[in-house]
């Protein structure tokens, strides 16, 4: 089965790497897999955003126009990527910062105050995208939590191994903030 | 080549050089000063360990002469050209063998950056102030005033510019280690030109970073005049604005700091 | 021995499978979307030993290539498309002195300074000439990061056993995605090119490289023995891949991401009940001319189209193999956009 995931926000907000560790949990579970970024000028403070597809099988397009999930952290994401969900895809909105909510009802739409939890909680709003990664596969399944470790010790630089159990407890906040029906 | 009863002989074909008639005109510095290298390339037994880079220009057939490996360049790439060859090749002995618009017109760019990164090879750069092979045109280095087909009222340089002085250019460079101009116009300064270019070899074979030989050369073909008067057109119009001498040399200034 | 299995960009693979291969010497001036390779070469040169240089220019680039390739070593190059029109020079000198050497054009839209986004409008440029004279690059066309690797290697060794420039022609997309790859193990790379300045030893002639023949008759041999070089390629060297063809009413033609695209319309096509078929080219140069002429030859073909991002280069090299025996279509997008499913299937739907 193919997975079309996008990952949208501002610059800096970590849509990127969220979409790098998805990819490569799903690589070492042994799928196949492509990440696909936008590049140029938005890197720098703009919106950003990332393609992952993963798949049972090769890969045809990396890039695709309709998508089974969209992640969305910003307003101006938001306005790019609602309408390119499936029917009966899953949407995952930043609630803590967007003032505009979603207006879809055919796709399963999910509020989460991602930014505000990661400041009060984990006292760390850099950790705010594993938050959201720990809520998508929370509702979705597409990796194990493990999975995601395994690609945090491989990609993150040995001397950022300190922040690894930080990661982990974004990562299971966001697991648990869905689970609770947040 | 033995000598002929009752005869001595002072001067000889290196063996280095290929026993071919050359495409120079009569009275060009060219064919002097690839007979001094090829000298050298003998008298220093560095046949196996040389690499030639020829332009485009005069002496776009120097390869023809010259019995080394030697590679042909784009017009103006000698140096790019060279580059790649010494970054690959270190222990061998790499030259550039360029004429002015050569080097320093369609080249600047490329001569400017190899001598800047102190690339270890050596530049001969024949300066005669014209275009000889396409028919006697300006030169980045043609003498106020002096007439070419491009400039037949004589060089404005208000309207095109100064002529460039390359070996005191360069001598500028940290990554230049020794520049020198030099000529060929008597059997001292021709004795002087080859000892230059051996004194850039052995610098090369240091690894010291680039060396720089500039040869106030002549064109009497382009210039319209006979060989003999071409001579003396360097003497009396191109020395006093392109000075013979030396513009760097790092290891006089390592005698000086042990002094 | 495990296989080595990463998660890559298109262009650290591409670097990466350059170490691989044995390279001797890297030139190049950075430009968007390939910094990385100069980059990743960057990185890792302390653990090898090959010389990187950037250099003031891609014009001095090239001739770096030229230098380096003519002493004998394994050198490349890697632009994008501005950068590449400032190579043509030394490209065209480096295909008449026969000098092999790798380069790399992580292809962005043009004309002029354009847009950092992948585009195709390259192709004219790296299948028709682009420098002066009649020369050919071998263009070998990667639409993964897998084939970044296996092209890069398959491109250096293509280079020496024909002595010849070989290109790999990509674009930013591949260039900038991650993929999975399983990169091989380090070839033990050992020239045999008794042709390379080396300096000249006692026991052979000198070695002089050179593209400059000013004898009509010696001029028109050099083009004759190049002539004949190239049909040989041409005869042993294309690659191509098919995906459904041989039920096709509707023959997609298409090369890079864009056919990674178009393998996708194939399916949709098919679950929409339309029978699409996909040939890509792997080599642009040599192009599978034959094979896209026996497509045409079958009646259940009804047409062909090319996908592009440009605004219709290759579907010139499809009418060329179709010969007017079937309608040749073209749709493309340019700019840096890349043409979604939807839109082909559209496009090949107004033709039907």
């Amino acid at each position: 089965m193919l997975q079309e995931m996008v990952f949208a926000g501002f610059g800096g907000q970590g849509v990127l790497s969220m979409g790098k560790l998805l990819a490569y949990a799903a690589m070492k579970e042994g799928r196949e897999i492509s990440w696909m970024p936008s590049y140029g000028p938005e890197m720098r403070g703009g919106t950003a955003n990332c393609v992952v597809n993963i798949s049972d099988e090769r890969i045809a397009s990396p890039v695709g126009s309709m998508f089974d999930v969209a992640v969305v952290l910003n307003l101006p994401s938001l306005h790019k990527f609602e309408s390119v969900v499936k029917p009966g895809g899953v949407l995952i909105w930043e609630s803590s910062t967007i003032k505009e909510p979603p207006t879809r009802t055919d796709i399963n739409v999910h509020a989460l105050p991602a930014i505000e939890k990661a400041s009060n909680e984990l006292k760390n709003v850099k950790v705010m995208n594993m938050l959201v990664l720990g809520a998508l596969v929370g509702i979705m399944d597409i990796v194990k939590k493990e999975s995601l470790i395994v690609a945090l010790e491989d990609t993150l630089p040995k001397r950022h191994h300190k922040l690894i159990p930080l990661n982990e407890k974004a990562i299971e906040l966001g697991m648990s903030l869905v689970s609770s029906g947040a | 080549m033995t000598a002929r009863e009752g005869y001595k002989v002072v001067a000889k074909r290196p063996s280095t050089l290929l026993d071919k008639r050359m495409h120079y005109c009569p009275g060009c510095f060219h064919s002097t000063v690839h007979k001094l290298m090829m000298e050298l390339v003998e008298e220093m037994e560095i046949q196996d360990k040389i690499v030639g880079v020829c332009p485009v220009g005069c002496s776009v057939f120097a390869y023809e002469y010259m019995n080394i490996d030697m590679q042909e360049a784009a017009h103006g790439r000698a140096a790019a050209v060279a580059t790649g060859v010494k970054r690959m090749l270190p222990d061998k002995l790499v030259f550039s063998y360029q004429g002015d618009g050569d080097l320093a017109a369609i080249g600047t760019a490329e001569t400017i950056h190899a001598c800047n990164r102190g690339e270890n090879f050596t530049f001969i750069f024949i300066n005669n102030g014209i275009y000889g092979m396409t028919g006697g045109q300006m030169a980045p280095t043609t003498l106020e005033g002096q007439r070419t087909s491009t400039s037949p009222y004589g060089r404005d340089v208000a309207k095109v510019g100064y002529p460039l002085r390359m070996a005191e250019m360069v001598a500028n460079f940290e990554g230049v280690a020794y520049s020198q101009r030099v000529t060929c116009t008597n059997p001292a300064e021709t004795r002087r030109c080859k000892r230059a270019i051996k004194k850039a070899f052995e610098m090369q074979m240091k690894g010291l970073g680039t060396t720089f030989i500039e040869v106030a050369s002549n064109c009497p073909s382009g210039w319209k005049c006979t060989p003999e008067e071409s001579v003396t057109w360097i003497e009396d119009k191109m020395l006093p604005y392109f000075p013979l001498g030396v513009f760097k040399d790092v290891t006089k200034k390592e005698k000086k700091a042990e002094a | 021995m495990s296989a080595d299995v990463r998660f890559m960009k298109g262009n650290e693979a591409i670097a990466e499978a350059a170490i691989r291969a044995g390279l001797q010497g890297y030139f190049g001036y950075p430009i968007t979307p390939q910094s990385e390779i100069v980059e990743y070469l960057a990185i890792e040169e302390p653990k090898h030993d090959y010389v990187l240089l950037q250099a003031e220019s891609e014009v001095a680039s090239a001739n770096m290539v030229y230098g380096g390739a003519a002493a004998g070593a394994r050198v490349m190059t890697s632009t994008s498309s501005p950068g590449f029109s400032l190579m043509q020079e030394g490209v065209s000198y480096i295909a008449c002195a026969q000098l092999p050497c790798l380069f790399v054009n992580v292809a962005r839209g043009g004309p002029g300074l354009g847009t950092i986004q992948a585009s195709q409008g390259d192709y004219f440029q790296a299948v028709k000439g682009g420098g002066h004279g009649d020369y050919r690059l071998i263009v070998l066309a990667p639409n993964s990061v897998q084939e970044m690797v296996d092209y890069c290697i398959l491109g250096f060794e293509l280079a020496d056993q024909y002595r010849t420039p070989a290109l790999v022609l990509t674009d930013g997309s591949i260039g900038q995605m991650m993929e999975k790859v399983v990169l091989p193990p380090p070839i033990a790379y050992k020239p045999n090119k008794p042709w390379a300045t080396t300096g000249k030893p006692q026991d052979r002639e000198r070695n002089a490289i050179t593209s400059l023949y000013i004898e009509s008759e010696e001029m028109e041999a050099v083009n004759n023995e190049l002539q004949a070089k190239y049909k040989a390629i041409s005869e042993n060297e294309v690659r191509y891949e098919g995906y459904n063809l041989d039920d096709a009413e509707v023959v997609l033609v298409a090369y890079g991401v864009t056919s990674r695209v178009c393998r996708k319309v194939v399916d949709l096509g098919r679950d929409n009940g339309m029978k699409v078929g996909l040939l890509r080219p792997q080599t642009l140069w040599p192009y599978p001319t034959a094979a896209i002429s026996e497509l045409a030859d079958e009646s259940r073909v009804k047409l062909f189209m090319s996908v592009e991002m440009s605004a219709g280069q290759m579907v010139e090299d499809v009418r060329l193999a179709v010969e007017g025996r079937k309608p040749v279509h073209f749709y493309g997008r340019t700019g840096g956009i890349i043409p979604t499913p939807e839109e082909i299937i559209n496009a090949i739907k107004a033709q039907l």
